[in-house]
């Protein structure tokens, strides 16, 4: 598109063939991921929240290094205002809220990214495997996908904590199970349209195996709605997980997240409003950042709905 | 179309099946509801056998299912058997959680349709203004927002209105422990205002979440159609804006918020069960949150029927209105 333009710009579009030639090379060729790259770097929005979703990385996973109290530090002075000491005051046992905060974001990342990982592995691979073998495969994967859409993921995840374990990554397996079912479906809508295609039936006649075509030649080419997915999966694993553990049916003592701090800390809503607002912040910036991290990825894949010119 | 409804019907009969089953062993093998029994004083083996041959336990997990299933589908849903609780029969436990549920979200869920909307015709229509931009952010804002933490600042703001309306030597108005039993009785007026006192905050909470992803879901659906080939014909006819946008563009653009409203239920159903918890209604998220802290198998299979019923209902719902509304969609 570029290269037109600059022949524009140029008046009559010279026939002479070393003017025009001139005028390819001055334009750089970029491959596909380039210019996704590129789209990507210039949507403002999703480099600060990127900047964002770095720092809670560090706060989560450095700063306990840096930080002077630990989570399991109890001091004796239950609940502190806010204090040079202090800057986000103390629990009622008199735990640091800064590292208990720094602790609830590192779970909480913890599972929100394994549940986003695991839901995208499994929906894509159940997503491609259906839409390219159809059939009876198809047909048992998406009775399974309304199988398992029609029983409540908080409900499941809530028993299966009460009847087995509350840790973090029991908490995140199970979110993960009821999580993929919206990636495979929107996977197996592509794989219809691309298995159709001509690269295919080439990659098949050349003797290519199933895996092969799918990962090979069918995933790369999903590869845009796959990543926006992930990453939208992210956001919505955050707001789940918190929400599960604010109802106490989540993550169990000892381990923690930020919807246990709010759970343990909203009473307190009205007297010491910084044990809210603080967690509060951590959550609805993560989840913002990364929502908003994933809208720039879909502008970045999609040049059709795009704001920010390549 | 008759025919079209009776095959859902028919295929999510299996669905129900296997999923109650499935629920069933997950239940069943998730706790022993008879655990705590053991530690009792004065309770021997022998007691602890017959309350578990009375209970069904020393059965097999299918045999249990069955029997399960045989009751179930004959209206005896069984008795809470939580320890220490009275024993309350599931069926009218279950119903009066349902309605008081839906009491709060089919209200709720209609004043966010509205809004949501409203909002999303408006934003696409005047593109990139400012009420645009405004709407957009809202939107991201609350759609990237915790429930429950939506519901708690609500709930305390609401308090802290009280508290100013009582210093200005009025009643209390919002309520934030939950309707009270028996209705609201009084003078007609008295009923509108302890109705909506009880009503407004917990819909406000669980409107605003809806809303989010109403409004950005109708913005897209409407701006896609308002590029489409048909409506530039339209225009290309010289009939006017407001007729384009109302006649053309805008009934087109409600089919898909039309399928989401139905979709959503699953969305609707675990914000309506945090909103209950925080603002202490009776409904079925505290009959979930209840059930599983008492560990109370009966209540939460007759939960989870009732839900997972509930959730194939509004998906066929869903698929019947498409086809109503979009002829392009043949069913049958």
């Amino acid at each position: 598109m570029a290269n037109i333009n600059l022949a524009s710009e140029g008046g009559v579009v010279n026939s002479a063939p070393e003017s025009s030639s001139h005028e390819f090379d001055a334009t750089k060729t970029r491959t596909q991921g380039q210019l996704v790259m590129r789209r990507f770097l210039r949507h403002r929005l999703a480099m600060v929240s990127l900047g964002v979703f770095a720092f809670l990385v560090l706060f989560a996973f450095v700063g306990p290094f840096i930080w002077t109290f630990d989570y399991e530090d109890v001091t004796s002075k239950s609940y502190q205002p806010m204090s040079g000491t202090h800057p986000l005051g103390t629990t009622q046992v008199g735990k640091d809220m800064l590292a208990l905060l720094m602790r609830g974001t590192a779970y909480s990342l913890q599972i929100a990214l394994i549940v986003a990982a695991l839901a995208t592995a499994i929906g894509v691979t159940f997503g491609a495997l259906a839409g390219y073998l159809r059939g009876f495969i198809d047909t048992v994967l998406m009775r399974l996908v309304d199988l398992l859409l029609i029983i409540p993921q908080i409900a499941v995840a809530a028993i299966v904590v009460k009847g087995f374990s509350g840790s973090w990554y029991v908490v995140a397996l199970v979110l993960a199970a009821f999580a993929w079912m919206s990636i495979a479906r929107i996977t197996r809508g592509e794989t219809l349209s691309l298995a159709q295609r001509e690269f295919v039936e080439a990659a098949r006649a050349c003797g290519a195996s199933t895996p092969r075509i799918i990962f090979k030649h069918l995933v790369p080419n999903m590869i845009g709605s796959i990543t926006v997915n992930a990453t939208l999966a992210i956001a919505a694993a955050v707001l789940t997980e918190a929400a599960l553990s604010f109802l106490g049916l989540g993550v169990q003592p000892p381990d923690t997240s930020l919807g246990v701090i709010v759970l343990e800390n909203y009473g307190q809503f009205m007297n010491r409003p910084w044990l809210f607002w603080g967690p509060f912040i951590v959550l609805v910036s993560l989840s913002l950042a990364v929502n908003f991290i994933g809208d720039g990825l879909r502008d970045a894949f999609d040049p059709r709905q795009t704001k920010v010119r390549a | 179309m008759i025919r079209y409804i009776i095959r859902r019907l028919l295929i999510s009969i299996p669905i129900l099946l296997i999923g109650s089953f499935a629920c069933y062993v997950l239940v069943a093998t998730a706790g022993n509801p008879l655990a705590e029994m053991r530690f009792r004083p004065g309770v021997t083996e022998a007691d602890l056998k017959a309350a578990e041959a009375a209970l069904g336990l020393d059965k097999p997990v299918f045999i249990r299912y069955w029997n399960w299933l045989a009751d179930f589908l004959s209206g005896d849903w069984g008795q809470s058997i939580a320890l220490g609780q009275a024993k309350t029969a599931v069926f009218p436990a279950v119903t009066d959680a349902l309605w008081t549920t839906g009491r709060l979200v089919i209200g709720a869920e209609l004043l966010a349709l509205t809004l949501g909307v409203s909002v999303g015709v408006l934003a696409a229509v005047r593109q990139y203004s400012i009420f645009d931009y405004l709407a957009t952010s809202t939107a991201f804002l609350m759609f990237s927002m915790p429930i429950f933490c939506v519901a708690v600042i609500v709930k305390n703001y609401g308090i802290q209105f009280n508290n100013v309306l009582e210093s200005m030597g009025l009643d209390r108005w919002l309520t934030t422990a939950g309707p009270r039993p028996g209705g609201f009785t009084g003078s007609f007026g008295e009923v509108i205002f302890k109705y909506t006192g009880t009503f407004l905050l917990p819909t406000v909470a669980l409107m605003l979440i809806s809303f989010a992803a109403y409004s950005r879901f109708e913005r897209a659906s409407m701006l896609e159609i308002l590029h489409s080939d048909f409506v530039r014909t339209a225009r290309a006819k010289g009939i006017s804006q407001s007729r384009v946008i109302f006649r053309h563009a805008f009934r087109n653009a409600l089919i898909p918020v039309s399928t989401l409203f139905s979709l959503n239920f699953g969305a609707v159903l675990s914000g309506a069960i945090i909103t209950e918890t925080v603002f202490g209604w009776a409904g079925m998220g505290t009959l979930l949150v209840n059930s599983v802290r008492q560990f109370d198998p009966p209540m939460l299979m007759g939960w989870l029927a009732v839900t997972a019923t509930l959730i194939v209902l509004f998906n066929l719902i869903a698929d019947v209105v498409y086809g109503i509304l979009d002829p392009r969609i043949r069913l049958g």
